[in-house]
C-alpha cells in the first residue's frame, strides 16, 4: 500500500526540487548586465595556461569597468590557442611563443591583413632548490647547464664551490627536476641554457625535455612539490609559485642577480624585435647573455595575438579595449599583483600601445 | 525464505547444534574475530601513539600484525583438518584484501574532507568566480555546469545503453551482431577521455564551425565514455534475471516487450540503477574532454546549447594548475570543488538506492 | 559456438509477436546500431586525423622521431602500467566484493559498498594530487629497501627514486582508481548468484570457500572478466592521474622504482597536447589510434578466452 503512494510522491518531490533549483538562477555576485558603460559584447580567447591567473585578474577589472563585456579564456595551451586563432575559433590567442613563419602566414590570411602580436605577460623563472643548510646559492649559467645536463652530480662539486666560496655545501646527490609536460617555461629555460651556458648544456632549445635522466614533474605545481618533497633537488619554475623554496642567484656579467620581477622586466628592454615582421608584430628574442647590471635573463615572455582588422566593429572595439587595458600600466600592475608577473617597462609599453592602437574595424 | 536459512549458514568455526559431537575438533568460535580485533587495536594504538609524538615503526608493526593473522589457519590445519584450514586461509585473505583496499581509499576521502570542509560556506555555494581574484568567490557556476552537462549525458546514455543491453541479452542473444556489439562496447571502454573530447569537438565543428563551445558537446563527449559502462553493467544484470521468470511471463501470454518492460527490467532494477550511478560517477569527474569542448568560464550559464560552461573538475584542475598569487585561496577552492563533487555523487547514490528500493519487486534476495 | 549459447534461451516464437514488440525490438536494435555508429565515428576520426601524423617525417614533428620509434616506448609504458594495475586490482577487488557480499555482516557490507561506490567519483586530479602528496612519500622508503635487499631482481634495480614518483606508484594509483568500478560489478554479480546453488553447496557440507568456488565463481566468471575489462580499459586510458604522478622520461625499462620511467600514451597526449601544433597534433592523435587498437586487441583476446567456456546466463 505504502509503496503505491511513494511511487507518486517520489517523482513529484524530485520534480519540485528540480524546479526550485532551476528557478534560483543567477549567482550571488552576478548582477544583471543591462546598464552598460564602455564597450560591450563577448570576447573569446584561448591559449597558454601560464597567463591564466593574470587573465583572471584582467577580466575582473575589465568586466567591472565595462559591465556589458564578458571575456572568456580557455587555458588549452599555447599550441591549441594558436591553432584555434588561425582557424578562426577565437578572437585572440595567448601563446608562450610567437607565431612561426607558417603560422604567421596562415594567421594573416585568416585576418585578411596584419596581425597584432604583443607581449602581455613576462614572468621571471626562478631556479629553485631544496638543500638543507644552504639558504643562499649563487650559480653561473655554465654550472646550471651542467647540473641539468647531468654532468655535475654532487652538491659539493668544484664548479658549485667556485660560485659559492662561503657556503657549506654537503656531499649530497643532485636530483634535477624538470617539466614532464611540454611548456613555454621549459623552452625559455633551455633557451637561456643554450645561449648562456657556454657548452654546459647540450640539449638545445626545446619545449619537451630532451634528456632521459632526472626527475620529471607535471606543471609548475608538480615541479615545486617534487623539489619540496625531495632532498638535494633543484628545478625551474615561475618565481611567483616558488613559495619558501630557495631561489638561486644567477650570474650576469660579474654579479649574481637575485630573481625579481623588476630585474626580469629590464630584460625585455634589451630584447631584440624579430626582424622581417610587421610593425604591429612585436615578437622579441630575449638576449640571455646580457651583461648589463641588474638584468635577470631567465624570463618567460607570453604574448597575446589578435587581428589588426575585424569585420565586426564591436569585436574590434572590444579587442582594442581589452589589449589596451592589458598592456597598459593598470593592467600590468593588476597582473603583477595577482600572478607575480613583471610589469612591462614604460618604454616598452609605449611601443606596445602604438601597435594595439592600430586595431580597427574594416 | 531467507529467514529460515540464515541460522544454518556456517559461521567461522561454528557448527550447528547437530554437530556438537564434532565441536571438540573446532577452534573456539570467537578466536579469528579476537585475533582480528586485537590486530586492529594494536595498529590503531600505534597510529595514535605516533600522532602523539612517539616514533614507532608503523610499517613493521602492521606487517607483523598481518602475519599473525595467518596463525589461525595454521592452527586450524592441525586441529580441524585441511578443508577448514583452507577456508580460514581464504577468509584471512578476503579480509586482508578488504583492509588493504580500504586504507588508501580511506586516506583519499580523509584528504578531500580535511582540505575541502573548511572551504564550504554560503558564499562558496552561491557565488560564481566572475570578477573574483584571490580570496572569496564560489563554485555555483561550476555546480550548475556539472549538473546540466552530466544530466544531459545521462539522458543520452541511459536509454541508448539500456536498450543496447536489452538487445544484446533479450533480442540478439547468440547472434553474430550481438556478439560484435558486446565486443565493440568493450573496445569502447578503452577510448581515452581526451580522444572522446577531440571527437566531440570535431563532430560539433562540422555543424557549428570553428571555435564551438557548448555544454551539450561536453555531454556528447561524456556519453561516449559513459555508454559502454551502462551497457556492460546493464547487460550483466539482465543476464542474471532467472529464465524461469521470463518463461512464466510468456506462459501467461504476455508479449515479449511487456515481459521485458514489466518483468525483466524491474527484476534487475537494483543492479541497473547501481550500474547507471557508477557510470555517472565515472564521467562526472572527467576534465580533459570538457576543457576542450565545453571550455572554461567564470560566469553562470544555464544554456546547454550556447557558450562555455564551467564544470567542477575543470574548475578544480585549472585552480590547481594556475593558482595565482598567493596560491592558497585557489587551492582551497579546488579542494572544495572536489569535495562538492563527492557530495553530489553521494546524494546521487542515495537517490539511486531509494529508487531501487521503492521500485524493484520484493522477491527472493 | 553460438549454438551452445542459444540453448537455454526461450525461442522467439514462444511469445506472441505484436506491434509493441516490433517497436520495442527495433528501438533496442537502433540503440545498438547507434553505438556502432559512434564507435565507427571515433575510429574514422582517429584515422583521418592520425594518418598524417603517422606519415609525417621526423623533422616535421616536435619529437624529431618517426612515428614507430616515437610510439613504441609509450605502448610499452601503457601496457606495463595497466598490467601491474590490473594484477593488483583484480584479486583485491574480488576479495573486497566477496567480503561485502558474503563475509561481512549484511548491514556493514552495504555501508562499505556505499563508501567504495563513492570512490568511483573522486576526480582523477584528486587521485593524482593524493598520489604525489601522500602515497609517493610513504612508499619511497619501501623502494629504498627494495633496492637494497632485492636489487638483484631487474625490476628493483634502482637507483631508487628520491621522490617515490615511479611507474609502480602510478600503477598503484591506477589500481585504486579502477578498484571501485570493478568491486561494484563483482559485488552485484556475487549477490545475484542463485541462493539455491549456494545453499545446496552448504547443505552438502562445503565450507564457505568451497561454496564460493563451486557456486559463485563459475556463475560470476563472465562478469568478473567484464569487470576486469572495464578496469583495464580505464587503466589504459587514464590520463591526468598518471600524468601527475609519474616521473616520465619515455624510456623502455622494467625497472619499477627509479625516477626514469616509461610514459603512457594517454598521459603523453595530455602532457604534450597543449603546446602542440600542426603535424605534432596529428602524431598525438595517431598515438590515440594506437591505444584504440591495443584496447581492441586486448578485448579480442579476453573475449576469446571467455567464449571458450560456456556462457552461464539465466538461472538454469
Amino acid at each position: 500500500m505504502n509503496r503505491n503512494i511513494l511511487r507518486k510522491v517520489v517523482p513529484a518531490t524530485a520534480a519540485l526540487t528540480l524546479a526550485i533549483g532551476l528557478s534560483a538562477c543567477a549567482a550571488g555576485n552576478e548582477g544583471d548586465s543591462s546598464g552598460s558603460d564602455g564597450v560591450s559584447g563577448t570576447l573569446n580567447g584561448a591559449g597558454a595556461s601560464s597567463q591564466e591567473s593574470a587573465v583572471a585578474a584582467w577580466k575582473k577589472t575589465f568586466q567591472t569597468d565595462n559591465s556589458g563585456a564578458t571575456v572568456n579564456y580557455d587555458p588549452v595551451g599555447s599550441g591549441g590557442g594558436r591553432e584555434q586563432f588561425i582557424a578562426g575559433g577565437v578572437q585572440f590567442a595567448g601563446s608562450d611563443a610567437y607565431l612561426d613563419e607558417d603560422e604567421l602566414a596562415a594567421a594573416k590570411k585568416k585576418c585578411g591583413g596584419e596581425i597584432v602580436e604583443v607581449p602581455t605577460y613576462v614572468s621571471p623563472i626562478a631556479v629553485v632548490y631544496n638543500l638543507e643548510g644552504v639558504d643562499d646559492l649563487n650559480l653561473s649559467a655554465k654550472t646550471i647547464g651542467g647540473i641539468f645536463q647531468g654532468t655535475i652530480k654532487k652538491w659539493n662539486d668544484s664548479a658549485i664551490k667556485a660560485d659559492n666560496p662561503d657556503a657549506d655545501l654537503p656531499d649530497t646527490d643532485i636530483t634535477p627536476v624538470h617539466r614532464s609536460d611540454d611548456s613555454g617555461t621549459t623552452k625559455n629555460f633551455t633557451d637561456y641554457l643554450d645561449q648562456a651556458s657556454d657548452g654546459g648544456w647540450k640539449g638545445g632549445v626545446v619545449e619537451t625535455w630532451p634528456t632521459k635522466g632526472g626527475e620529471a614533474a607535471e606543471g609548475t605545481s608538480g615541479v615545486i612539490s617534487a623539489v619540496k618533497n625531495g632532498k638535494g633537488t633543484i628545478g625551474y619554475a615561475d618565481e611567483s609559485q616558488a613559495g619558501d623554496l630557495g631561489k638561486a642567484n644567477v650570474k650576469v656579467g660579474d654579479e649574481f642577480v637575485e630573481v625579481t620581477p623588476e630585474a626580469a622586466a629590464k630584460t625585455l628592454d634589451e630584447a631584440k624585435t624579430v626582424e622581417g615582421r610587421g610593425d604591429t608584430d612585436i615578437a622579441v628574442d630575449v638576449n640571455r647573455t646580457s651583461t648589463t647590471a641588474g638584468v635577470y635573463p631567465i624570463v618567460l615572455v607570453s604574448y597575446q595575438i589578435a587581428c589588426q582588422t575585424y569585420e565586426d566593429e564591436k569585436v574590434a572595439e572590444l579587442t582594442k579595449a581589452w589589449l589596451s587595458y592589458v598592456t597598459g600600466t593598470q593592467g600590468q600592475e593588476d597582473a603583477a599583483k595577482a600572478a607575480g608577473s613583471a610589469p612591462l617597462t614604460d618604454d616598452f609599453a609605449a611601443k606596445v600601445k602604438t601597435a594595439v592602437d592600430t586595431i580597427k574595424a574594416g | 525464505m531467507t529467514a529460515t536459512l540464515e541460522p544454518t549458514a556456517p559461521r567461522p568455526g561454528g557448527g550447528g547444534d547437530l554437530h556438537t559431537k564434532l565441536s571438540s575438533n573446532q577452534l573456539p568460535r570467537l578466536l579469528p574475530w579476537g585475533v582480528f580485533v586485537a590486530a586492529l587495536a594494536i595498529v590503531l594504538a600505534t597510529v595514535i601513539a605516533n600522532a602523539l609524538g612517539s616514533d614507532l615503526p608503523t610499517t613493521r608493526i602492521v606487517l607483523l600484525v598481518w602475519a599473525v593473522q595467518f596463525l589461525v589457519p595454521l592452527l586450524s590445519a592441525f586441529v580441524e583438518g585441511r578443508r577448514k584450514a583452507v577456508d580460514r586461509l581464504v577468509t584471512t585473505f578476503v579480509v586482508s584484501a578488504f583492509t588493504l583496499a580500504l586504507l588508501p581509499l580511506g586516506s583519499i576521502i580523509y584528504t578531500v574532507l580535511d582540505n575541502g570542509l573548511p572551504v564550504l560556506s554560503g558564499e562558496f555555494f552561491t557565488y560564481s568566480m566572475r570578477n573574483v581574484v584571490g580570496e572569496g568567490g564560489g563554485i555555483y557556476h561550476a555546480i550548475v555546469g556539472t549538473l546540466l552537462i552530466t544530466g544531459a549525458a545521462a539522458v543520452i546514455s541511459v536509454p541508448i545503453g539500456l536498450f543496447t543491453a536489452i538487445y544484446v541479452v533479450e533480442y540478439g542473444e547468440g547472434t553474430r551482431m550481438a556478439r560484435w556489439i558486446r565486443f565493440l562496447v568493450d573496445v569502447m571502454t578503452g577510448i581515452p577521455s581526451i580522444v572522446a573530447g577531440l571527437f566531440a569537438y570535431a563532430l560539433f565543428v562540422l555543424f557549428f564551425g570553428e571555435g564551438v563551445r557548448m555544454g551539450i558537446g561536453g555531454s556528447v563527449a561524456l556519453s561516449v565514455l559513459m555508454i559502454p559502462v551502462v551497457v556492460r553493467s546493464c547487460e550483466e544484470m539482465l543476464k542474471l534475471v532467472p529464465n524461469e521468470l521470463r518463461e512464466a511471463s510468456y506462459a501467461l501470454g504476455v508479449p515479449k516487450w511487456r515481459t521485458i518492460a514489466k518483468v525483466v527490467v524491474p527484476t534487475a532494477l537494483a543492479g541497473i540503477v547501481t550500474g547507471i550511478t557508477l557510470a555517472i560517477a565515472r564521467v562526472i569527474g572527467e576534465t580533459a574532454p570538457l576543457l576542450i569542448i565545453a571550455g572554461a568560464t567564470d560566469s553562470v550559464n544555464f544554456n546547454l546549447f550556447g557558450d562555455r560552461m564551467a564544470t567542477l573538475p575543470v574548475f578544480a584542475y585549472t585552480s590547481i594548475r594556475n593558482p595565482g598569487v598567493p596560491p592558497e585561496f585557489s587551492l582551497d577552492r579546488a579542494w572544495g570543488a572536489a569535495l562538492v563533487l563527492l557530495i553530489i555523487v553521494m546524494l546521487l547514490n542515495l537517490v539511486a538506492r531509494l529508487v531501487s528500493f521503492l521500485f524493484s519487486p520484493k522477491g527472493e534476495k | 559456438m553460438s549454438s551452445s549459447v542459444t540453448k537455454g534461451r526461450p525461442q522467439k516464437s514462444a511469445a506472441p509477436r505484436r506491434a509493441g514488440d516490433v517497436i520495442f525490438s527495433s528501438i533496442s536494435f537502433s540503440a545498438a546500431g547507434l553505438i556502432l555508429a559512434t564507435l565507427a565515428g571515433v575510429a574514422i576520426f582517429l584515422t583521418v586525423e592520425g594518418v598524417p601524423g603517422i606519415l609525417a617525417s621526423p623533422d616535421e614533428v616536435k619529437s624529431g622521431e618517426s612515428f614507430l620509434p616515437y610510439v613504441g616506448p609509450l605502448v610499452f609504458g601503457t601496457l606495463l602500467a595497466a598490467i601491474i594495475a590490473l594484477l593488483i586490482a583484480v584479486p583485491v577487488s574480488i576479495g573486497v566484493a566477496l567480503f561485502i557480499s558474503h563475509y561481512a555482516p549484511r548491514r556493514l557490507g552495504s555501508i562499505f559498498g556505499y563508501v567504495i561506490d563513492l570512490l568511483a567519483a573522486v576526480p582523477s586530479v584528486v587521485y593524482g594530487a593524493w598520489g604525489i602528496a601522500f602515497l609517493a612519500g610513504k612508499i619511497q622508503p619501501i623502494y629504498e629497501w627494495l633496492e637494497k635487499n632485492l636489487g638483484f631482481i631487474p625490476l628493483f634495480a634502482g637507483p631508487a627514486s628520491a621522490t617515490g614518483r615511479t611507474i609502480l606508484t602510478a600503477s598503484i594509483v591506477l589500481s585504486l582508481m579502477i578498484l571501485p568500478i570493478m568491486t561494484a560489478i563483482c559485488r552485484e554479480i556475487f549477490l545475484q548468484t542463485p541462493r539455491l546453488h549456494q545453499e545446496a553447496a552448504l547443505a552438502l557440507g562445503a565450507t564457505r570457500w568451497e561454496m564460493a568456488r563451486l557456486a559463485i565463481f563459475p556463475y560470476a566468471r563472465s562478469g568478473i572478466v567484464s569487470a576486469s575489462m572495464l578496469g583495464l580499459g580505464r587503466a589504459l586510458g587514464e590520463t591526468m592521474a598518471v600524468a601527475m604522478v609519474l616521473s616520465a622520461s619515455g624510456v623502455v625499462t622494467f625497472n619499477l622504482i627509479s625516477s626514469t620511467n616509461p610514459s603512457t600514451i594517454a598521459a603523453n597526449i595530455a602532457l604534450s597536447f597543449g603546446e602542440a601544433s600542426g603535424l605534432t597534433v596529428n602524431a598525438l592523435v595517431a598515438s590515440g589510434l594506437v591505444l584504440f587498437v591495443i584496447t581492441f586487441a586486448v578485448n579480442f583476446v579476453a573475449r576469446a578466452i571467455v567464449d571458450r567456456r560456456k556462457e552461464f546466463s539465466g538461472a538454469n
